[in-house]
């Protein structure tokens, strides 16, 4: 078999619907993909339930995405691996029971759900130090949230083994969840680290979307794509060797230039020689890039050593409370308006002792973003005064916001400000990296029938 | 002649917990060693100081163009922890673009959007 078609489906939660149903649509795909989870996504979601116990656990855009996609992928036999099931994999394989039912999928259609990964009531007993400064796991005790495993495509393969159309997990590598269908079809061996290497790395050029047809890369007059408001998600077209080529459906916006595939090749890799993932070590250094047509990108040569005896593990704690608010100047004089504003903020949160772990006024259109990096200089005409600041509990986040609202009526003059809506404040969790034996985590693999 | 990174490569940054990498990628191979040459890992935590609070790795892959800089410490203890409206540090990698670069002058047809001033062109 050659030549294998996978789409990608959506690269986040809050990625864009419509793509999904054009590559459903048009675009001839034997496996449509979707990635839903940052990092964040499972201890957001175990807060959420702990809130709201009718939370249902997976992708809230479950039903969308599905409903437009389903009629497409039915028509056409395209088979669907998903990590939509966030903290409940088997209630988003029901789900999906119930949508291919309404539309009309053949009786006796497969599900699977991939679940296993969370492994919070266990974490402390078998994690490594943490990654981020040697700590021991344990020093996270009692402000644990949840804790979860990176899985391979190991079980996905099975699933697809079974019979399964579609096959929705909760935390498995994003890439994995694109190598899955060329492991399925082209029968790699999971510890074929020469095949698993490039496989990988052409799931890691898809796990993004649309970051590979001139999403995040636009900057006018350098790098300019047609119809920036219109982009495509990617598809490959993959040989068994794991080479591939990257492309789009016809007639969408956006881009496949060696650019493009330069710019997400490396996105978030550290060390390009070794990318870590739970299904080999990929080494893109050894990459080859060849425009072969309009839109067409072949890549080749990607390598793969094997893979690590571990897997990663995110913890997420509970770490205190950011509070946030902004208000505006424009004008001749903004700046120094800003400036005096800033001032009067910080002798208020001395004033009604604000406790806070750091304080943060910025200048939006100033300095806001690259901070002490930014060049004084001209004048600007409108400013935002932005603060922030990280505080243990709530009582003392929501300082910032009655502060701000303070500076409506008893601040500096021409201050421009929003009606507050809400108490402009967040959780934190925070998130610990560490390592468990590979052993230690065991998918569970359901089956659910239409 | 002297000028913006912008005119010799495009870049982009990505977050893993409280580290950014920022890739640069020449526009054209005779540019890149240029580049290469300039913005050492040492250059580039110079410029990025304050920001970038850890170490810099600079990692190089020669026949791509590319090189990827690891900076720790570089996101305000993390994503979630980070004050900064920028957290995930998306826009990390644009303040590159303004690194100054010595290219020479045979090399002008090379660079990406570069109109300098009548007076500013190399003879």
């Amino acid at each position: 078999m050659t030549g294998l078609r996978i789409g990608s489906g959506s690269a986040w939660w809050g990625d864009r619907l419509e793509p999904a149903r054009r590559n459903a649509e048009e675009g001839d795909l034997d496996y449509l993909c979707f990635e839903t989870m940052a990092e964040a996504t499972v201890s957001a979601a175990q807060v959420r339930k702990r809130r709201d116990p009718s939370f249902p656990g997976f992708d809230t855009y479950l039903d969308d995405r599905m409903q437009r996609v389903l009629p497409g992928c039915l028509r056409r036999g395209t088979k669907i691996i998903s990590n939509q099931g966030w903290i409940n994999p088997e209630g988003a394989a029901e789900r999906m029971v119930h949508w291919l039912r309404a539309c009309g999928a053949p009786k006796g259609t497969v599900v699977a759900a991939v679940s296993g990964s969370l492994i919070t009531d266990r974490v402390l007993d078998i994690a490594g130090p943490l990654m981020e400064d040697g700590r021991s796991a344990a020093s996270l005790a009692g402000s644990i949230v949840s804790a979860e495993a990176y899985m391979g495509a190991e079980p996905i393969v099975r699933a697809l083994r079974e019979g399964a159309a579609i096959v929705v997990t909760g935390r498995v590598a994003d890439p994995s969840l694109f190598m899955a269908p060329m492991m399925h079809e082209f029968g790699w061996d999971p510890l074929d680290h020469g095949r698993l290497g490039p496989g990988n790395g052409i799931g890691h050029v898809l796990e993004c979307g649309a970051q590979v047809t001139g999403g995040y890369f636009c900057d006018p007059g350098f790098k300019d794509v047609p119809e920036p408001w219109d982009l495509a998600f990617p598809i490959a077209e993959v040989e068994s060797d794991g080479s591939a080529v990257i492309t789009k459906v016809a007639g969408s916006g956006g881009a496949v230039t060696l650019r493009t595939l330069k710019e997400q090749l490396f996105y978030e890799v550290h060390d390009p020689g070794r990318y870590i993932t739970p299904d080999v070590v990929v080494d893109f250094t050894t990459t080859q890039l060849e425009e072969v047509g309009p839109d067409r990108v072949r890549v080749s040569g990607i390598s793969g050593q094997p893979r690590t005896p571990t897997l990663k593990v995110s913890i997420a704690c509970q770490e205190g409370h950011i509070g946030e608010d902004m208000f505006f100047y424009a004008g001749p004089g903004a700046l120094r308006r800003a400036e005096l504003a800033k001032r009067i903020l910080e002798e208020r949160f001395r004033i009604v002792g604000l406790d806070a772990e750091e304080v943060r006024i910025d200048f939006v259109g100033v300095n806001a973003i690259h901070g002490g990096l930014s060049p004084a200089g001209a004048e600007p005409y409108e400013v935002a005064v932005r603060v922030a600041a990280r505080t243990r509990t709530r009582e003392e986040a929501l300082k910032v916001g009655r502060e701000v609202d303070g500076m409506a009526v008893s601040g500096v003059g021409m201050t421009g400000k929003r009606v507050p809506h809400q108490d402009r404040t967040r959780e934190i969790i925070g998130v610990w990296s560490s390592l468990v034996p590979r052993e230690a985590v065991t998918p569970v693999i359901s089956y659910y029938e239409a | 002649m002297r000028l913006p990174l912008q005119h010799v490569a495009h870049v982009r940054s990505g977050d893993k917990g409280n580290t950014s990498n920022v890739t640069v990628i020449a526009y054209e191979p005779d540019l890149y060693p240029y580049l290469k040459d300039q913005l050492t890992a040492e250059a580039f935590r110079a410029f990025y100081a304050g920001m970038v609070t850890g170490p810099v790795t600079r990692y190089a892959v020669d026949h791509l163009g590319v090189l990827n800089f690891v900076a720790e410490g570089a996101l305000g203890g993390g994503v979630s922890r980070s004050l900064c409206l920028d957290n995930y540090g998306k826009a990390l990698s644009a303040a590159v673009l303004g690194f100054m670069l010595d290219i020479p002058d045979r090399l002008a047809n090379r660079l990406r959007n570069y109109h300098p001033a009548p007076e500013e062109t190399p003879a």
